[in-house]
């Protein structure tokens, strides 16, 4: 309680400091914060896209009905299947001259094939996955004339979301490193500030424990204001994104908002951590 | 209660690699004892008293305080220790932000005395070194021997079996020099031992208390120690200062 009240007392009598490590970390992690949300949103274009991501088997002309209902229900039990649409020759003809309005007089009845088409489930939309789905219902099913998946799209596609995720681990990584730097310095200047303090602690007979923790309190205090600070400015900028850019954004779910928040928090404690550790070495 | 075995401290990164600040120093200092340690600048007053509330540790040799060894001694117990011990420093070393009593009270909240008994032992220990009336001035507001005095509060607040002061005088005026060394006085004929590091040899003068001169890092007079011809040393220096 002790250690609280001092923590207090210490935020309390420096306002400014506090309020410019305050400042410091939530801008730290803002910027951290800024490249999460644009990461967020190009991941979450690409999954977007890897959704509309299809195989088509097209089936020969004489095929029943029952056997394609029937080929559909197995193939929706493929744990790589999320679902299966039964395009009938009469739909696949609507669906090709709504697509094509410009050939709807070469379109003519019986031909276009039925077919299957089969969206594959996040996690499943890899090249390999989707050739080896392709291979599968091309090979088990002897009338099933063709199966087309735009293996060329699917492997850019695929290229795009790997570099666009071993950028933002790289970038984050970058963000994070920096962040940690500046809140760590920011911590320090505060410890340097009350380094005579300290010192007449040490002479009094403080133990090392004693004078650490309320700089502990404090950095995680100070990490804890810092990151909702962090995350009330990156949801203003998606706000004005989206009211004067008219961009349609997605923000962090309530779960990585939290976790931003005690991600800030630990940075805090763990940069006090070791200020303070060091500075108590050294006196 | 403290003593110093064959003692040597050298300053620098790699042992030994420095100059030394103490050679071989043996000497020990009783229950109650008042000790002057005098000599020039460099001597090796202040690196003694920094052995004895281990903010160093020796590069060879044994400092032996109260039952602490400084070959053995833990970080943790240094703490322990210094509670012991009360601490004064020339600058006095005072938080400028806080009161007189604040200051006093700060040695007792760090080694965890009771809330409610601080404010008793904050104003015995002020009436100790006549400043009760002052209680709640702020350093700033104070003279350079009235600091001192609150340096001295808080150097005894927690009842210390020795009183180490570097140059407590170094800083004041006569008038106000005679009344922190009649203060140390004071506070060891009440029990408490007092080592005093000072090149004040007026200081001493008069007195007929023990003291240890050094020069270069070695005890070059001890005045507890007696001569080959029974008598105690006299060197030069200390027989001039109490002439």
């Amino acid at each position: 309680m002790r250690s609280i009240a001092r923590a207090t007392t210490a935020l309390r009598n420096s306002p400014l400091l506090s309020a410019l490590s305050i400042t410091t970390i939530g801008f730290s992690l803002f910027a951290f914060g800024l490249f999460g949300l644009v990461a967020l949103n190009i991941r979450s274009a690409l999954e977007q896209v890897a959704a509309r991501e299809e195989i088509r088997a097209f089936v020969a002309d004489s095929t029943p009905i029952e056997t394609l209902t029937a080929m559909a229900g197995e193939v929706q039990k493929f744990r790589e299947v999320q679902k299966v649409d039964l395009v009938s020759q009469t739909e696949a003809l609507a669906r090709a001259r709504q697509e094509m309005p410009e050939f709807t007089d070469v379109f003519q009845s019986d031909v276009l094939p039925a077919s299957l088409d089969i969206h594959l489930a996040p996690g499943y939309r890899d090249p390999a996955t989707v050739a080896k789905v392709a291979d599968r219902i091309r090979n088990s099913y002897g009338f099933v004339d063709d199966v087309r998946y735009g293996e060329d799209w699917i492997t850019q596609l695929y290229k795009l979301r790997n570099i666009a995720g071993i950028a933002g681990a790289t970038l984050g990584l970058a963000f994070a490193t920096v962040a940690i730097i500046i809140i760590g310095a920011t911590i320090r200047m505060a410890i340097l500030s009350r380094a005579r303090e300290i010192s007449i602690m040490r002479l009094v007979g403080a133990t090392d424990g004693f004078i650490r923790r309320p700089f502990l309190i404090e950095g995680f205090v100070k990490g804890a204001l810092g990151g909702a600070l962090a995350l009330l400015l990156t949801w203003g900028v998606m706000r004005a994104l989206q009211q004067y850019l008219h961009f349609e954004t997605v923000f962090f779910d309530r779960r990585t908002a939290a976790l931003g928040v005690v991600a800030g928090a630990a940075i805090g404690l763990l940069g006090s951590a070791a200020s303070v550790g060091r500075h108590l070495r050294r006196v | 209660m403290i003593r110093f075995d064959k003692v040597t401290k050298m300053y620098g990164r790699a042992p030994g690699s420095g100059p030394a600040a103490l050679r071989s120093v043996s000497f020990g200092v009783a229950r109650g004892e008042f000790l002057f340690l005098t000599g020039p600048s460099g001597a090796g007053k202040s690196t003694i008293l920094k052995l004895i509330y281990m903010e160093e540790r020796p590069t060879s040799g044994d400092v032996k305080i109260s039952g602490y060894s400084s070959q053995k001694i833990r970080r943790k117990e240094v703490a322990q220790l210094r509670r012991r011990l009360g601490i004064v420093f020339q600058d006095f070393r005072l938080l400028e932000d806080r009161t007189a009593e604040q200051n006093v009270a700060f040695a007792l909240e760090v080694t965890g005395t009771a809330r409610a008994a601080i404010p008793a032992k904050v104003s015995r220990a002020l009436a100790q070194v006549g400043l009760a009336a002052k209680a709640t001035a702020l350093p700033k507001e104070l003279s350079g021997g009235e600091q001192q005095r609150v340096a001295i509060a808080r150097a005894i607040v927690n009842d210390p079996f020795v009183l180490v002061a570097d140059e407590p005088t170094g800083n004041l005026d006569d008038r106000a020099t005679r009344g922190i060394f009649q203060l140390l006085r004071d506070i060891n004929a009440a029990g408490t031992a007092v080592v005093i590091a000072t090149h004040d040899l007026d200081l001493i003068r008069g007195t007929e208390y023990r003291a240890i001169e050094l020069n270069h890092g070695e005890i070059v007079f001890d005045s507890a120690e007696p001569s080959v011809d029974g008598v105690r040393m006299q060197h030069p220096r200390m027989a001039e200062a109490r002439a």
